[in-house]
């Protein structure tokens, strides 16, 4: 059994940059924000100030429903640094309002993973000040 | 005079020097110097006759060397090093320029995977990825959309390790020969890939010297630039590495970052995949190839993995790869010098000087840097005439 669990305390935590914090502050709410254009939608890879798609300057931040699909994944024994517990699955997710995000499968064992995986968003603290977005294989 | 745009600069000069897993009494500046004075004697030319320098420690070597006042541009890396310095002399600019790059000194801490495959971004860091999972996710979205498998990217590794098991200047000389079996049986790193499919870390250093076309008549054995060009869709290990990310909705996409720069590269030279004799690929997983292979053209998307498994990417095959033994077998120091070691190993094969893995005849030679993972990829073509 290796089930795949959230990371300890311990472990190199994100600096937040000034556009990402109000990302940072949701996940400490438990809240999964994204970040869309407020002219055409369009959601990047990441906090933007000008829209890829329509070049507007108006991105506003919403709340996803935190359920996504596994879109990539990969099961990593051997980490960067010691303080990581391996196994851990390190994925791409695609959120049902259409926007990728990295992150991690917890809740499960890593010969479950599959393409397509339905997945509900958990959070875990990484330090005192960070909280971090997991996904959970769900039923539903 | 010639109407192609790199006809009036020659390449006329390349060293590697040793490579090894660790360099005592070295820093990256230190061995970069070796390199560029091993280059500068290759070609015959004379330290002040450089008049421009490329590289992360450009200003620096323009210090030691003794060369200013002279150009500098300290950013670039690999192949865009390469195609900025014969820019500067095509547009007038310099004369000679050398480009150099070293690594040493830099992976001291034995505990953890080397420094640069560990950038500390928001999105990324908390969850444990470095380079090797990059990767591999996008190897997975390969897998999923083709069925490439483990045994076809561990035939990639098992090439390419065993040309630097062939390669007395490999720093993993003679450790080999390597089976697929030898690369299924070495611990899992990050899935797919196992450790025999990543890049090794060592350190060493390289360089090479461009000069304009008049002046490399009287160089011992120039070589030319055919065409080349470069990928990017943003900065590397910050954002999801997700192989559909399309920013141009009737474009490539991500996983066919430098399918766009190959098709430039070929359209410069007027050659096809086909005209291409020798391909020192940058190699730093053992799917990366396979994508390669694809995006630039020598196999039709989907077949990469059978191509490499049919052995074309041998010693013998259709188009030998990383001959070397690249990032996997013969080094990898740090950033910048393993990308530019894969010109240095075209210069070696189209002069025909390598001591072993020669490819018989070879005229045309493809270099590339960088992948998917990394959401870059650069690409530049070589040859034996002048264009």
């Amino acid at each position: 059994m290796s089930t795949l669990v959230p990371q300890p305390l311990g472990i190199p935590v994100p600096r937040p940059s000034l556009l990402a914090e109000p990302y940072w502050e949701g996940c400490r709410r438990h809240e999964l924000l994204y970040q869309r254009c407020g002219a055409c939608g369009h959601a990047g890879l990441r906090a933007f100030t000008v829209c890829g798609a329509c070049l507007a300057t108006e991105p506003v931040w919403e709340r996803s429903g935190g359920r996504a699909t596994l879109y990539s994944w990969t099961v990593v024994w051997r980490p960067p640094n010691p303080t990581f517990v391996v196994p851990y699955a390190p994925a791409v997710v695609r959120l049902h309002e259409g926007v990728w995000m990295i992150s991690a499968v917890v809740g499960c064992e890593p010969e479950e993973l599959r393409d397509g995986l339905a997945l509900a968003v958990e959070f875990h603290p990484a330090s005192d000040d960070v909280v971090l977005p997991y996904f959970s294989p769900t039923s539903s | 005079m010639t109407s192609h745009p790199f006809g009036a600069v020659a390449l006329v000069g390349v060293h590697n020097t040793r490579q090894a897993r660790r360099l005592p009494g070295h820093d990256s500046t230190s061995i970069a110097l070796v390199g560029a004075l091993g280059a500068l004697a290759d070609a015959g030319i004379a330290p002040g006759q450089v008049d421009g320098v490329v590289g992360p420690a450009a200003a620096e070597i323009a210090l030691e060397l003794g060369l200013g006042p002279c150009t500098r541009r300290p950013s670039a890396l690999g192949i865009p090093a390469l195609l900025d310095a014969a820019a500067l002399i095509t547009t007038g600019q310099c004369d000679v320029v050398l480009v150099a790059a070293g690594g040493a000194g830099i992976h001291t801490d034995a505990s953890s995977t080397a420094p640069w495959t560990r950038p500390a971004n928001e999105l990324v860091v908390g969850y444990g990825l470095f380079t090797a999972a990059e990767f591999a996710l996008m190897a997975r979205r390969h897998m999923i959309t083709y069925g490439t498998t483990p045994e076809q990217m561990a035939a990639v590794a098992a090439t390419i390790r065993t040309n630097g098991h062939a390669n007395p200047a490999a720093v993993y000389y003679d450790r080999g020969p390597f089976t697929v079996d030898d690369i299924l049986a070495s611990r899992m790193v990050a899935d797919p890939f196992h450790l025999l499919d990543c890049a090794t870390t060592s350190e060493g250093g390289c360089a090479m010297v461009l000069a304009r076309a008049d002046r490399a008549a009287d160089t011992p054995a120039p070589l030319w630039i055919l065409g080349g060009a470069s990928d990017s869709f943003g900065p590397a290990y910050a954002v999801a590495p997700v192989w559909d990310f399309r920013p141009r909705p009737d474009d490539d996409p991500a996983g066919l970052v430098g399918a766009r720069a190959a098709r430039r590269a070929f359209a410069m030279a007027g050659l096809a995949p086909a005209d291409v004799d020798v391909a020192e690929l940058y190699d730093p997983f053992s799917f990366e190839i396979i994508r390669q292979l694809e995006a630039f053209g020598f196999c039709a998307p989907g077949e990469g993995g059978a191509f490499v498994e049919e052995g074309n990417i041998a010693q013998g095959g259709r188009l030998p790869v990383t001959t070397d033994g690249g990032t996997m077998s013969f080094s990898h120091p740090g950033i910048n010098a393993q990308q530019l070691q894969r010109v240095v190993r075209a210069a070696e094969q189209l002069r025909r000087a390598c001591p072993t893995n020669q490819v018989d005849g070879a005229e045309i030679a493809l270099c590339s840097n960088g992948g998917a993972g990394a959401l870059f990829c650069d690409v530049v073509l070589l040859g034996r005439e002048r264009p």
